[in-house]
């Protein structure tokens, strides 16, 4: 490394991975890195899927779970028919669920 | 728009800080620390000017250029620092990593008793918050548990060669004959499997005796006191049932215990309250009075409304005396001294070597606590609860109930921490301290994220200014335990 100079153990291993990239061929290999899929945290117009069924007439095999839709109402768009009254009544709704995709589970029920 | 996305470069997660003169950065969360040159900081300058807080690659080139660089450099350092992550390009999500299962474990802490012969009023054992649910149970731990829990030990920590039990209480003396016939058994185990073990305790001191002094000399068992300093302080909490204070009984037995135990370190561990809180005079006291080799400050966990708790405003008083000793604490590290305040010598240790925690310490993962009953807990502070036990000694650790117990503590579950700069240390703080402030052992604890920032900030500019002026002090802590 030029411009950082390393001063822990873990800057050291940083450091030294820099060094071994810049021994490879790496041309090839300096693309940007790979697309994940885009996952649109949004209501139903920016294509989360909806409050739909699976092939079966269930939920279980939707792509996303139905919780995950509702996740969404909660985050960015305020949907008091749909979704806790986050800003008064139950503000600690989503405490447990850092990320909806894993930990949707933990969304709490609330009962009006 | 995914494409175009990744071309875009803005900044990554880092905290920046300034130490001598020159500039530093924190690495979030790798834990890194670099130097940083003029280049990189105009890097940071170009993306921090823009609007949007983003730049393409062209843009980010052609600022570098025109502030004098050439074309072939600036290529250069715009990799250098997207591939070290101080720039980030497109979606780079972090992959939560998962609650490890199986981890060996490296410390057994035992509570040898769960009686006292003092009555601290802030004691988390009996004090008004306590966890523990000891009615019913053995007050004091017999052979059986204690070897029971020694094999369990280096039954479950295979892989590691050596090993660590640290002896608890109650007040951990009361049940020194238990202690003595541990060390002697789990030194025979242990030598059977070619492997090491070695030993703590903590004490209040008022039971040491010259032969007790002479058995934890010769076993190289580590000691720390609880001690709050000089007479008029310490005495305020610290005292036995009839409300006398303690520092007259153990001042004798501290200085005979420091003369005469050459083996290993003394330490003393000080419970700040509202009270007790001129931080600097208690560090003269012990430390030069006294002669501890380090001591340590932590401010007490209790609900914040009793009335030797300390409040912010205490607590900001209480930090602006850690700074008068950090400032000492550079001056000695400068000179190739260790100054004793242990506060800052545990944070360099953690800095050194770049910790990235998922959880804020050991508890329920290489270290669990066993209580006079054989009952596991995550550590000592939960010793004794039932709410908290996850096992028996006889029968193991309740793996669904450890799973849990890290599932709460785990920083991917503490939302609040993920924008915090100082989480790759902090990891949302003490699971005890949690429970005992919020009801949930996984909740942060947002009442000292200010001072954890502070703290971690004081820390890493006297983590600088040693890397700078005499950066040999540092290869101290290559050897100093991540988590002690």
């Amino acid at each position: 490394m030029k411009h950082m100079r390393p001063l822990n153990q873990k800057a050291a291993r940083i450091a030294s991975q820099h060094a071994q990239s810049k021994e490879d061929v790496t041309a090839l290999q300096q693309t940007a890195p790979a697309p994940r899929p885009h996952i649109p945290m949004g209501c139903t117009l920016s294509f989360s899927p909806g409050w739909e069924v699976d092939s079966a007439g269930g939920t279980a095999g939707l792509c996303q779970p139905v919780e995950r839709d509702i996740y969404d109402c909660y985050v960015t768009c305020f949907w008091p028919a749909q979704v806790p009254d986050h800003l008064n009544n139950a503000p600690d709704w989503a405490g447990k669920c850092a990320a909806a995709t894993k930990d949707w589970r933990n969304l709490d029920v609330v009962f009006p | 728009m995914i494409a175009a996305e990744t071309q875009l470069y803005r900044l990554g997660e880092f905290h920046p800080f300034t130490a001598g003169g020159r500039q530093f950065l924190y690495l979030v969360p790798a834990g890194a620390i670099f130097e940083l040159d003029d280049g990189v900081q105009k890097v940071i300058g170009a993306l921090r000017g823009r609007e949007q807080g983003y730049a393409s690659h062209d843009e980010l080139t052609a600022a570098l250029t025109a502030q004098g660089l050439s074309a072939e450099d600036a290529l250069d350092l715009i990799e250098e620092l997207h591939q070290s992550r101080v720039i980030v390009a497109g979606d780079l999500l972090l992959e939560p990593q998962e609650v490890p299962e199986d981890f060996p474990l490296q410390t057994l802490v035992l509570n040898l008793t769960n009686q006292c012969n003092l009555s601290c009023q802030y004691c988390y054992e009996f004090g008004a918050d306590k966890v523990a649910t000891p009615d019913g149970k053995p007050k004091f731990m017999n052979f059986e548990t204690a070897r029971a829990s020694i094999d369990f030990l280096l039954q479950q920590s295979a892989g590691r060669r050596g090993v660590h039990v640290t002896f608890f209480g109650g007040e951990t003396l009361m049940n020194f004959p238990l202690l003595q016939k541990v060390v002697t058994y789990a030194n025979e185990r242990a030598t059977e499997q070619g492997r090491s073990i070695d030993f703590s305790l903590t004490t209040n001191a008022t039971l040491l005796t010259p032969a007790i002094i002479e058995f934890l000399s010769e076993n190289r068992i580590g000691v720390t006191v609880s001690m709050d300093g000089p007479a008029e302080l310490h005495d305020k909490l610290r005292v036995f049932a009839n409300g006398t204070g303690s520092y007259d009984v153990i001042e004798p037995r501290v200085r005979a215990l420091i003369q005469n135990h050459k083996t290993r370190p003394i330490t003393a561990r000080v419970t700040l309250t509202s009270g007790v809180s001129d931080v600097v005079r208690i560090f003269r006291h012990l430390k030069d009075d006294l002669g501890f080799h380090e001591v340590g400050f932590a401010p007490v966990t209790t609900s914040p409304n009793r009335l030797y708790a300390i409040n912010e405003r205490g607590m900001d008083g209480v930090l602006e005396q850690f700074h008068v000793l950090a400032d000492e604490y550079l001056e000695y590290a400068l000179r190739g001294e260790m100054h004793g305040f242990s506060n800052v010598s545990d944070t360099l240790s953690e800095l050194y070597q770049g910790v990235n925690k998922s959880h804020p310490c050991g508890a329920a993962l290489g270290l669990v606590g066993v209580g006079p009953s054989g009952d596991i807990a995550p550590c000592h502070r939960f010793v004794d609860s039932d709410t908290h036990a996850m096992g028996h000694i006889s029968s193991g650790i309740d793996r669904k109930k450890q799973k849990d117990f890290l599932q709460r503590g785990h920083i991917n579950s503490k939302y609040d921490c993920h924008t915090c700069w100082a989480r790759p240390l902090c990891a949302g703080g003490c699971h005890h301290e949690a429970y005992v402030r919020y009801g949930d052992s996984g909740h942060p604890n947002l009442h000292y994220c200010d001072w954890i920032r502070d703290w971690t900030d004081t820390c890493l500019r006297i983590y600088g200014e040693i890397s700078i002026h005499n950066p040999a002090f540092l290869r101290v802590f290559a050897e100093r335990k991540a988590l002690s």
